[in-house]
């Protein structure tokens, strides 16, 4: 089988050491390495793109920016020490964010440490309702002591484990503090199976060994206490 | 040059026949002339005459149905929920506070706005089946084939823009029902590992859901995917115009025999 190669074409008159027919194009010069008319659509397209990108490159920020802000730390006072107690949960209004009505607001459920869970009995464990497969909000029931979910069938147990359904990990917690006499929540931090903290992260995210690096908290995310 | 295709024109614009006495030249036989003349101009200088009839009177194949007429039927969704969106955009307050109280009044307060809401909220629902019914023709009649491959990319583009157009939607009445839902869509788009949580920002437009995500929502709704669709919808236009439509399958090309050329192997 013969392949033909460039060596057995025939030579035209512009393609081998001839003399050079063609007109020069205008603004033609010995060793120039690009015509006028390349150089000028180059120079038009970049303007074009520079163009492009003054326009786009603000707008882009200026829609993404809101995640990267760092939300301001709140301490919401709730109530006093003596409205609760280490027998049970008692459901507080928790503004999250001010200034959008209901929406803003979330229920947390408080109660006292209790010591046999490892816990500090002078302190205080705030539960988030916000359910961790997908965000419904969820109810403590007292007569079974377990947090349930309406929207999936999620179930944790007193302490916030997962016991039944899809969550992924333990519900969330806020950090508590006590002063000026009252029990305050303060951010929210996300737990591991374990109930080790760890920064908070949304619902449907697994915590602890490799999915932190899976699922990475935003970086406005406070640290876990 | 082309004549304007007589169909088109409604019939009070069409040239009047000759008549006969009369130089033409009469002030009421010229007033008679003058949406022709109208017609002609414009026509003289857009040159739309061989767009509209390359378009308009193209050929179809034999068989053609009326399965053929669901990519249209989707498109007249479409323009539907256009329409009945400005008008509501007029009413609509897209604040945490107020979005709610503003779709009560829409609906219980402004005249027929009952009906307009309601055929936007119907029309999307429409509109939905439409789409996937003018897919699953595509798809069982083979129009997905060579060399329409890039129209069906396109009309898959379009089904995502629609669903988007659903979710964004959803969430603009503010009631409980369209909050926790669209808290749940929210949270599914955060699952995706590593790239998961910053979409969820990027719709929340940050950590919780904050006071501008019912106002990104709204303008994802009403301004950036309307526009991606009525591009899109350009793009499908021009390519079934181009390629034009397929038979149905059931219909056999005319086979002569003689034109049959047998393979020697």
């Amino acid at each position: 089988m013969i392949l033909a190669t460039s060596a057995d074409t025939p030579k035209g008159p512009d393609s081998g050491n001839g003399p050079d027919l063609k007109p020069k194009p205008a603004g033609y010069y010995e060793g120039e390495s690009m015509t006028r008319r390349n150089a000028f659509i180059i120079g038009g397209q970049a303007l074009g793109g520079l163009a492009g990108a003054a326009v786009m490159l603000p707008v882009v920020g200026f829609a993404v920016a809101p995640i990267l802000e760092t939300p301001k730390e709140v301490w919401s006072p709730v109530g006093n020490l003596s409205d609760f107690d280490d027998e049970s949960y008692t459901a507080v209004v928790k503004t999250e964010r001010s200034g959008i009505g209901e929406a803003g607001k979330t229920t947390v459920y408080v109660r006292q440490g209790i010591e046999d869970l490892g816990e500090d009995p002078q302190g205080y464990v705030a539960i988030s309702t916000r359910c961790v497969h997908l965000g419904c909000p969820v109810r403590y029931f007292e007569a079974a002591r377990t947090f349930i979910c309406p929207c999936h069938g999620g179930v944790y147990d007193f302490e916030g484990k997962v016991i039944g359904g899809p969550p992924v990990r333990p519900l969330d917690r806020f950090q508590t503090r006590v002063a000026n006499g009252k029990v305050e929540v303060g951010p929210r931090f996300s737990v591991t199976s374990d109930l080790e903290p760890v920064r908070a992260r949304d619902p449907g995210e697994f915590t602890g060994g490799i999915w932190e690096y899976l699922y990475p908290p935003r970086p406005s995310t406070p640290s876990a206490p | 040059m082309p004549k304007f295709p007589a169909a088109l024109i409604p019939p009070p614009l069409r040239k009047p026949a000759k008549p006969g006495d009369g130089n033409g030249a009469d002030p009421l036989e010229k007033l008679k002339d003058a949406p022709v003349d109208l017609v002609g101009w414009v026509d003289e200088r857009t040159g739309a005459t061989p767009f509209l009839t390359g378009m308009l009177f193209r050929h179809v194949p034999k068989g053609t149905n009326w399965f053929y007429t669901l990519g249209s039927g989707t498109l007249f969704a479409f323009v539907v929920q256009a329409i009945t969106g400005v008008f509501l955009a007029m009413y609509y307050t897209p604040s945490p506070v107020e979005a709610y109280a503003s779709i009560t009044h829409l609906t219980n307060d402004v005249f027929l706005g009952e009906f307009v809401r309601g055929m936007h909220k119907w029309g999307a629902t429409v509109m939905i089946i439409l789409i996937f019914l003018h897919m699953g023709r595509t798809f069982f009649f083979g129009a997905y084939k060579y060399p329409r491959e890039l129209n069906w990319v396109i009309g898959v583009i379009l089904v995502v823009l629609t669903l988007v157009m659903g979710l964004t939607g959803y969430l603009l009445p503010f009631d409980q029902r369209s909050y926790w839902a669209t808290i749940v869509a929210m949270n599914i788009n955060g699952t995706g590992p590593i790239v998961g949580p910053y979409l969820a920002d990027f719709l929340r437009a940050g950590a919780e859901f904050e006071s501008t995500t019912l106002s990104r929502f709204y303008a994802l709704h009403m301004l950036l995917v309307p526009g991606a669709i009525i591009a899109m919808i350009g793009a499908h236009l021009y390519l079934v115009v181009k390629l034009g439509t397929t038979a149905p399958p059931w219909i056999r090309a005319e086979t002569k025999p003689k034109s049959l050329r047998t393979e020697k192997v």
